[in-house]
């Protein structure tokens, strides 16, 4: 069924069709809304589940890590400061192993405040053991947060759908609503290997040495970095599982493709610009503006954050003459943190192939400064006709 | 009036096993063994870091029976309502959530959660196992370390600030349970559990914890120093039964008999109080005189 909506209610629908057990949230503008109708929903009796409306949001994400350790499926969502007060949290989520699904409805950090969108809240928890996935429209953000369950309950960790504030979160688009059926279909109930209860006793997340050790039976077990390797190693695994979903999703609705990046007009393109979330589309009418004067460029929205898919990158990138990477954040005393990955990402899969691209950096709308479409197609093309800056260079910036 | 359970008829079945991780002659030790008896079997357990987690043991083992959730140290009573809400929506209400704490993780960084808990009236026990300092870490002030006591950053002169009072500020949310107890009087601790089990909402058990090293004296006197602090009515076991304030088991057979020890006995016993002067031990003896002329009036 086609609806229009605001991306903040598509994803509570999302959520509701994902027949959640557990919600808690924390208000903070951009999100308000999205979590205002899970509250609805619940209230109403349209969704069966427990609304906690929490007094933190490090208390929203400790309902969550409670709730699914008890084996709930669970959901909260929040945005910039709300975010990093949830730091510690965030840790000790995917450190538990815990399939928590939350949304991300980008906005800027404080200070100083700052209530527009760019994406430094959840580009600052990259590094937290998380999957994270960037949405460009509002059928992105509703079929992503279905996917996720699917994802996160497969590979027990938890996962942050991105989605841009206001230009998503508060704009209408039409979508098409995933049947209520066809959802149960693709997203079985969770079903965790363990829940705490009575009648099967442990002990979880307990003080864990540097060493292996012996449990009461002999059998030796992990130690803490054991442990963490193999959050390490199985988050990359999910981006076979990420494949897997994909297919699945498309054979139950039957759409979907690359779940990992969106290439547009990429395919002859000497210059690919690269972004994360809504941008890229702002950059697809940059690329046919630059296509009419004949400059070969192309535009690539890159989904899956993290794990990063480092090699699918490469290869989409291989022999291109130049990547523009467009950011909404940084990691402050360098680059854009994408910018970082998908340089690492072109060295390891192409020096010494010839093929090496060599890359740009602009930063853009932070705390919400507008992007003009004719800003971004200039500095687009003036990155094609050779190195605009070392640095990375801020478009609109007026310094 | 719920019968007094007294060591005859204590349960025999242990949650704890024999031989943790605590210190010789820890408090906390007896509180909780006798509190998880009290629970029973159909308990989950919260936990943040402090001396509990050491306690419980290092993985792969475990020395309690009971399943247990170890959390961030700001978020023990969030993490309580998280797994209740899923027990009900499982269909388990049978089972008691209860939380266990320090009284750092309750009194500071905790304050918040554990009241975002109390407000929305969250049907879970919230332990605050109080040994008037944080312990894990070494022995610094917390909320809950009294005036005069000196800890590792009070080094000299004491702590100068008074014990915050986090019954009281639990009581403030007019909640069904609040309980004083001590590890010296388990008995008292167990009998209060077993009362409170079926009352709606968040219930508060805030429990006095002697701490041989960090309140500094022989481990065999620990239960003595407890129950000096219950004597000298410096520390009082009571209950609020919703709203109704009531002095219980020692502090109430001190309201029988009119009669303090001197608190300077209590304080004499510790060396964390060794900084305190004659003169401030006599303002805190007028104080304490002054709070039991108040219950005497009261009774009266
Ligand atoms: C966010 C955070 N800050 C600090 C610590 C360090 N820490 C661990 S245990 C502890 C002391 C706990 O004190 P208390 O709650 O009184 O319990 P006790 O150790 O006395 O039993 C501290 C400060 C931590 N684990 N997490
Ligand atoms: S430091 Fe005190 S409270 Fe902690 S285990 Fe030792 S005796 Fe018990």
């Amino acid at each position: 069924m086609h609806i229009i909506e605001d991306g903040n209610t598509t994803a509570a629908l999302g959520v509701k069709l994902c027949r959640a057990n557990v919600i808690a949230a924390y208000p903070i503008t951009p999100q308000t809304p999205l979590t205002e109708r899970l509250s609805e929903y619940v209230e109403s009796g349209k969704m069966k589940a427990e609304y906690i409306p929490v007094e933190s949001e490090h208390s929203a994400l400790a309902v969550c890590i409670a709730a699914s350790s008890a084996g709930a499926r669970v959901f909260t969502a929040t945005s910039a400061n709300g975010l990093l007060y949830m730091h510690e949290q965030v840790q000790w989520a995917s450190g538990a192993r815990l399939p928590i699904v939350m949304c991300v409805v980008n906005r800027a950090v404080g200070a100083p405040w700052n209530v527009w969108n760019d994406q430094q809240d959840s580009i600052s928890q990259r590094d937290t053991g998380w999957m994270q996935i960037y949405c460009a429209d509002h059928q992105q953000i509703i079929d992503t947060v279905i996917k996720a369950y699917w994802l996160a309950e497969k590979a027990s960790i938890p996962i942050m759908v991105c989605y841009d504030g206001y230009i998503l979160s508060h704009t209408t688009m039409p979508f098409d609503l995933p049947d209520q059926e066809k959802v149960d279909e693709f997203l079985p109930p969770f079903q965790p290997d363990y829940a705490l209860n009575p009648d099967e006793p442990a002990n979880l997340n307990t003080v864990t040495l540097p060493d292996v050790r012996i449990d009461t039976k002999g059998q030796l077990a992990h130690g803490y970095m054991e442990i963490r390797c193999l959050l390490q190693e199985e988050l990359r695994t999910t981006l076979q599982l990420a494949s897997e979903a994909e297919k699945r999703f498309a054979g139950i609705f039957g759409r979907g493709g690359n779940p990992y990046l969106e290439p547009y007009r990429c395919d002859d393109a000497d210059y690919v610009a690269v972004g994360l979330g809504s941008i890229t589309y702002q950059l697809r009418v940059c690329v046919d503006a630059l296509r009419k004067e004949g400059i070969k460029v192309g535009v690539m929205g890159v989904r899956y954050y993290r794990p990063f898919p480092d090699a699918v990158i490469a290869d989409a990138l291989k022999g291109k003459k130049g990547i523009i990477v467009f950011e909404k954040a940084l990691s402050y005393g360098y680059e854009g943190a994408l910018t970082s990955d998908l340089k690492s990402a072109l060295y390891e899969h192409l020096a010494g192939t010839g093929a090496l691209p060599s890359v740009q950096n602009f930063i853009v709308g932070i705390g919400g400064r507008e992007i003009h479409t004719r800003d971004l197609t200039e500095n687009f093309r003036a990155a094609t006709q050779g190195r605009v800056s070392r640095e990375p260079s801020w478009i609109g910036l007026k310094l | 009036m719920q019968v007094k359970t007294n060591i005859l008829n204590l349960p025999t079945q242990e949650f704890v096993h024999p031989g943790t991780r605590a210190c010789t002659g820890c408090g906390l030790s007896i509180a909780y063994r006798v509190g998880l008896k009290a629970l029973g079997k159909d308990t989950i357990l919260v936990v943040p870091p402090s001396c509990l987690t050491v306690l419980q043991g290092l993985f792969p083992v475990a020395s309690t029976k009971l399943p247990c959730l170890n959390v961030t140290f700001a978020s023990t009573a969030a993490a309580a309502t998280g797994i209740l809400a899923t027990l009900k929506t499982q269909g388990k209400e049978h089972i008691t959530v209860a939380a266990w704490a320090g009284d750092g993780g309750t009194s500071d960084i905790g304050l918040q959660a554990l009241s975002g808990a109390a407000e929305r009236g969250d049907n879970f026990i919230y332990f605050c196992y109080d040994n008037e300092g944080y312990m894990n870490t070494g022995v610094q002030r917390s909320g809950t370390t009294p005036i005069g006591a000196i800890t590792a950053n009070t080094p000299f002169k004491g702590k100068l600030q008074q014990k915050k009072d986090v019954p009281a500020i639990m009581a403030a949310h007019h909640l069904s349970y609040v309980a004083a107890c001590s590890a010296a009087y388990p008995l008292d601790l167990y009998d209060k559990i077993k009362s409170c089990m079926n009352l709606p909402g968040t219930k508060y058990f805030h429990i006095h914890i002697p701490c041989p090293p960090g309140w500094g004296y022989d481990p065999r006197y620990g239960i003595k120093i407890g129950r000096l602090a219950v004597e000298t009515g410096y520390y009082d076991l009571y209950e609020i039964v919703h709203g109704k304030f009531r002095l219980t088991a020692a502090s109430e057979k001190l309201m029988e008999k009119r009669k303090l020890v001197p608190v300077r006995d209590y304080f004499r016993a510790q060396s964390r109080f060794r900084m305190l002067t004659d003169q401030k031990i006599e303002e805190i003896q007028r104080q304490i005189d002054a709070k039991w002329a108040g219950y005497y009036k009261k009774d009266e």
